[in-house]
Parts: structure tokens; C-alpha cells; sequence
């Protein structure tokens, strides 16, 4: 019987669910602007939204050096620590 | 010197184990060997004689070959089953017959091949010696020949060779093995896996991957980058599999591994490069004496099909970024278009027809090192046709006006090129000394327009925005901005046919340390 060797990384996919959003329990949301042309302008709506239907929650707003690279390491821990929910805007 | 440890089964499915607690003669023969069939009788012989005191293992290359010894040809001595070949390959046996006569712990005494009676004659004084047993074997020596040559042993075999090898080298292998149904076709079933790039690929036996690793001195287990999207391991036997998949020889692995230390790095960053919806892909260009030890093209067509190390090198990079990065279309890979260089772009620089120092010495090689060097490009060659300059400023401007639509006219300072330029329009070029500054500053010269033309405008709305232009001094709006942002983002090599006056040129992407920046890495050849 013909043997090949797995070519893959052979990772173990771990599957995650979106956390729930439960709206008293909310604290912080983290947006964050990919650097795409107009990003920032949508990132601007959107933190409108959110403002007038949570006023008590704290809305931090970041962005990533470059769309083209993965955010920098220091940048995702930064999230991480600071906010229970992040928006990402895409581009254009 | 211990011989290997070993335990084969008999006909009868009696094991036997090596090393026993005795003086031992392991005979090795296969059935369809004439030698092998005319001394085994004198083996029985010597059993008979010189047992207890003496061990004698027959061990047999065929099972159904072992049947036929023990039923047509009578012989008495137990034959121990290696149809594996493992243990004989093991012992380095190339012909057979071979006998090994070892001690009680296993140490090799004395080695004879094939049949030569004096040889043979000297073994038995050294069994009789050895066990203090003068009483005759009763060998009828005078009827046997002076000389018998052996016969080729399986294990030596080229095919069993190679099984062989991948068999004992498997602790250090640890990928998954797949099985493949023996009704079920290879090809179709790596098609279906998803392994591919949409072009058949060489089913990546043990066998196929040990060969390959041949090609390096490094340990399967070193890790030679984390790729991304998903950050997978790229061990250099990972990189073999997928060598082995793109049709690789063993000496283009360490291209493959220093063109995947290149692209996975900060500077290159090929996240970005597989991941954006231009579509751009890794361009390999590799220098040095390698070049010339694997065959590679960089002559006529070298930038095409045809040229096995030219196709399958940068083949397998692809490969591993697919299937170790799972960089694949649809996912991360989200390419609008994508582009024929997805599958492979790899070609080495013809540097003796250069004028010029080659790339990588250029970029802090020496010249006797073999290096390849990664550009993260979208789209080309596009040829520059340009059959009539005749002097080196007519035709760098040409160059320039051409290059001048990578991205859009418009879109100055954004991206980098990669110049291919064959011989004749090298000639050219050397009709005023060019260098390679020169045709670099020319083609700065000859792109530059006032910042105002940059603007947007009824004919296309990509430019300098006119709101932000409006805020700008009348002396910034008629400064003249080069096509490029700097002269160093026009890479420069020499490759082709020798006959034509085009140059090739490679488009970028977002160029610099916010996009991707060329990277060079040593090859380390076995």
C-alpha cells in the first residue's frame, strides 16, 4: 500500500465561538483601524453607534502601522489586556 | 566492531536472535544465486560438525526463495526469513554468498564473498581452532571449484536501496504517514487532499524524502522558519516533502530552505505578499557557482518552462507556503486576479554576460557565495520592446517610460521593479559605460513630472488627491517626483537569450518596510 509523507504543518485547528455579548456586563470595546484608506472614517461612525447606545463603556481606538503586515506583536497584547471586544475596519 | 542486533523468523516461525551466547556464522545467500546453492551444502556440513559450540544462521533474501532452497535443494540448516532485506542491508552485504563469522558478543572475526576454496578452506581451520575440534567437516573440497564468484545481493539492489535507507532513517522522520489504498490513485488522491497547486505532484514516499534529504546537512528536525498565515512549523523535512512534491533533485533543497528563510522574515513579509489582493508572489533569483552545478536557465527562456531547478525551486516554496503557511487562494489568499508567478518565478543571473557586479554581491555577498534572493512582485515580465536606441540614455529611457506603469503612471513612490536585462540591451547599455547607478538615476530622470500632473483628474481618478493638493505651496506642487521612492527600489539583473532587444520587467508591491523589501540569503550546499 503506497505511503506518502503529510506535507501540512499538521496543526490541530482549535474552534472558538464568538464571546456573548450580554450588554450590563459590557466594559470595553477596542477599535481598530487597519490603516486602508478611510478606514478611520467608518471606525468613526461605528464608535458613534456604539457611544450612543452604550454610554458607559469605554471605546479605546487603535491602529496597526501598516495594513499590509499582522499587527505587531506589542499591539495585540495591548488589545488583549485592554478590551473585551474588538471592531477591526477593512479598508476603502 | 559489534555487528547489528537482529531477530528473524525461520520457515517454521521460530525465532532466532543474533547475538546468541556462542560462536556465530551468519551465511547470507538468496535462492536464484548458483554460488549460493553450491556452498550450502558445505554450511550443513560445518552445522553438523561443529554444533553445539557453533551458531549458524542462514539467512535468505526471498520467503518463497527460502521455501525452494529448504524443498528442492535440501537444505538442512534453519534459513531465517530477510525478505525485508533490513538485516542484510544492515550488515552492508553486496554479494552473496557472504559469511560473517562473529563471537559470542557479537563482534565480526572473519568475512568471505562468493567462493574461493582457499578462503573457505582457511574459515574451517579457524572454526576448528576456535571451538578446539579437530574432527573432519568432511567437505569433498577437491570436487568443488577453485573459484565461484558471488551473485549481487537484494540489498544492494538501487530500488531496495533507497527503501532501505527511508526505512532506517524513519525515527528521524516524524511526519504523518498517509496510506493510500492500493485501488485508489495517488495523484488523484494529493488532488484531493488539497496538497497541490492545481498541477499533479510527486507523491512524497519516505523513500522519495529521505533521498531528498541528502541534499543538506541539516538535521530533518531543524526548524527552518514559522510560516504564516497560520504560523506552521517548516521543519527542513517539511520542506523536503514539499521538494519532493515539485519535482526537486536533492541539490536544489538548500535553495528551497534559504529562499524560505528569505521570505519569512519581517522585511519580506510574506503574510503580506500571499495575503494581498494584488496578488503578488515570491521571485527568486539565485547567484553564484550554484548555478551552474544544478543546470540552472539563465539564458534563453530563463524565465520560462523547460528548466527543471528554473520550475520546481520556486515550485516548492510555493508548496510550502501552502501547505505548511496555509497561504491558499480563498483563505488568507484573497488575490483579485493572482498571476502565473503564484506557481513559480525562480531563474539565476547570467553574471558573466553582465557589465555589472552581480546582485548578490551587490548586496554583501561575495562572489564565490552561492545566494538567492526573494522580491515580493505582482505581475510580469512585461517586455520592453525597444529594437532601435542606439545609445545607453536612449534606451534606459525607454526602460523608464515602461517601468512608469507599474501600479498606474500616476502612482509614483508606491512600488518597486525588477529590471531583467538581456545581452543585446546590456550591449547597448555599455555603448556609454553604463553602471547600474546610472540607469537607475535615468530612469529617476526621465519618470519625474511636477507633483501637480499627479493629480486626479476627468481622465483617472487615481492621484494626488486636488483637496489635499490645494494645501500645498505652489513650489511643492512643481517639484518633480521620480517614479520611485528612492533609486534603490530599481533592482537590476542580467539574464536572457542573446538574441532580441527587449528587457523584462517584474511589477512590485507596496515597497519598503511598510510592505515588502528584497531579502538575500547564503545557500549552504552539502
Amino acid at each position: 500500500m503506497p505511503v506518502i509523507l503529510d506535507p501540512t504543518a499538521e496543526l490541530q485547528p482549535i474552534s472558538r465561538t464568538l464571546t456573548p455579548v450580554v450588554p450590563e456586563e459590557l466594559r470595553s470595546i477596542a477599535l481598530v483601524d487597519i490603516s486602508k484608506p478611510k478606514g478611520g472614517i467608518l471606525l468613526d461612525r461605528v464608535e458613534e453607534g456604539l457611544r450612543s447606545r452604550f454610554e458607559k463603556v469605554k471605546i479605546v481606538r487603535y491602529q496597526k502601522p501598516t495594513f499590509a503586515k499582522p499587527a505587531p506583536q506589542d499591539l495585540r497584547a495591548e488589545i488583549a489586556r485592554s478590551s473585551q471586544f474588538v471592531v477591526l475596519a477593512l479598508a476603502d | 566492531m559489534p555487528l547489528p542486533v537482529f531477530q528473524l523468523e525461520d520457515l517454521e516461525g521460530v525465532a532466532h536472535a543474533f547475538p546468541g551466547d556462542r560462536l556465530t556464522l551468519l551465511c547470507f545467500v538468496k535462492e536464484d544465486c548458483p554460488t549460493c546453492r553450491l556452498i550450502l551444502p558445505i554450511i550443513d556440513r560445518w552445522s553438523e560438525c561443529f554444533s553445539p559450540q557453533l551458531s549458524v544462521l542462514v539467512i535468505g533474501q526471498s520467503t518463497e526463495g527460502n521455501r525452494r532452497l529448504e524443498s528442492r535443494h535440501g537444505v538442512q540448516s534453519a534459513i531465517l526469513d530477510d525478505s525485508r532485506l533490513l538485516v542484510s542491508f544492515r550488515n552492508k552485504i553486496d554479494v552473496v554468498p557472504t559469511l560473517i563469522l562473529a563471537d559470542p558478543v557479537g563482534s565480526g572475526l572473519a568475512r568471505v564473498m562468493g567462493f574461493k576454496k582457499e578462503e573457505w578452506q582457511e574459515l574451517e581451520g579457524v572454526l576448528s581452532h576456535r571451538i578446539s575440534c579437530y574432527a573432519s567437516a568432511e567437505v569433498d573440497w577437491p570436487a568443488l571449484p577453485e573459484l565461484r564468484p558471488g551473485c549481487g545481493s537484494l540489498s544492494s539492489d538501487p530500488e531496495q536501496v533507497r527503501r532501505l535507507e527511508a526505512e532506517l532513517d524513519g525515527p528521524r522522520l516524524r511526519s504523518r504517514p498517509i496510506e493510500i489504498g492500493s485501488a485508489t490513485d495517488e495523484f488523484e488522491f494529493l488532488f484531493e487532499q488539497g496538497f497541490t497547486d492545481g498541477l499533479p505532484v510527486i507523491p512524497p514516499s519516505p523513500e522519495r524524502v529521505h533521498s531528498m534529504l541528502a541534499g543538506t546537512r541539516r538535521q530533518p528536525q531543524d526548524l527552518v522558519a514559522v510560516v504564516p498565515p497560520n504560523m506552521g512549523q517548516a521543519t527542513v523535512e517539511k520542506t523536503a516533502i514539499n521538494a519532493v512534491m515539485a519535482g526537486c533533485r536533492p541539490e536544489y533543497l538548500p535553495i528551497v530552505i534559504a529562499a524560505l528563510e528569505a521570505v519569512c522574515t519581517d522585511e519580506f513579509n510574506i503574510h503580506g505578499v500571499m495575503a494581498t489582493t494584488m496578488g503578488a508572489s515570491p521571485v527568486l533569483v539565485v547567484n553564484g557557482p550554484i548555478r551552474h552545478r544544478i543546470e540552472m536557465n539563465m539564458k534563453q527562456g530563463a524565465l520560462g518552462q523547460g528548466n527543471r531547478p528554473n520550475a520546481t525551486i520556486g515550485r516548492a516554496l510555493r508548496l510550502v507556503l501552502a501547505n505548511v503557511g496555509g497561504a491558499r487562494p480563498g483563505g488568507i489568499e484573497q488575490a483579485t486576479l493572482s498571476s502565473p508567478l503564484k506557481f513559480t518565478m525562480c531563474f539565476a543571473e547570467w553574471e558573466e554576460m553582465s557589465l555589472w557586479e552581480p546582485l548578490h554581491v551587490e548586496r554583501g555577498f561575495s562572489a564565490s557565495d552561492s545566494v538567492v534572493t526573494a522580491f515580493g512582485m505582482t505581475s510580469g515580465p512585461t517586455l520592453v520592446v525597444d529594437q532601435t536606441s542606439r545609445t545607453a540614455a536612449q534606451l534606459a529611457g525607454s526602460i523608464g517610460q515602461a517601468a512608469d506603469a507599474a501600479f498606474h503612471p500616476r502612482a509614483h513612490g508606491l512600488t518597486d521593479v525588477l529590471l531583467v536585462i538581456p545581452p543585446e540591451h546590456v550591449a547597448t547599455l555599455e555603448t556609454e559605460g553604463y553602471q547600474k547607478e546610472d540607469l537607475r538615476n535615468r530612469i529617476q530622470e526621465v519618470t519625474a513630472v511636477p507633483l501637480r500632473e499627479l493629480q486626479r483628474d476627468s481622465i483617472s481618478g487615481v492621484g494626488l488627491d486636488p483637496a489635499e493638493a490645494s494645501q500645498l505651496s505652489p513650489e511643492r506642487l512643481a517639484a518633480r517626483v521620480p517614479k520611485f521612492a528612492s533609486p534603490s527600489d530599481i533592482h537590476i539583473v542580467v539574464a536572457g537569450g542573446t538574441a532580441g532587444k527587449f528587457t523584462g520587467i517584474f511589477h512590485g508591491w507596496s515597497a519598503g518596510p511598510r510592505g515588502t523589501q528584497p531579502v538575500s540569503r547564503r545557500i549552504e550546499e552539502v
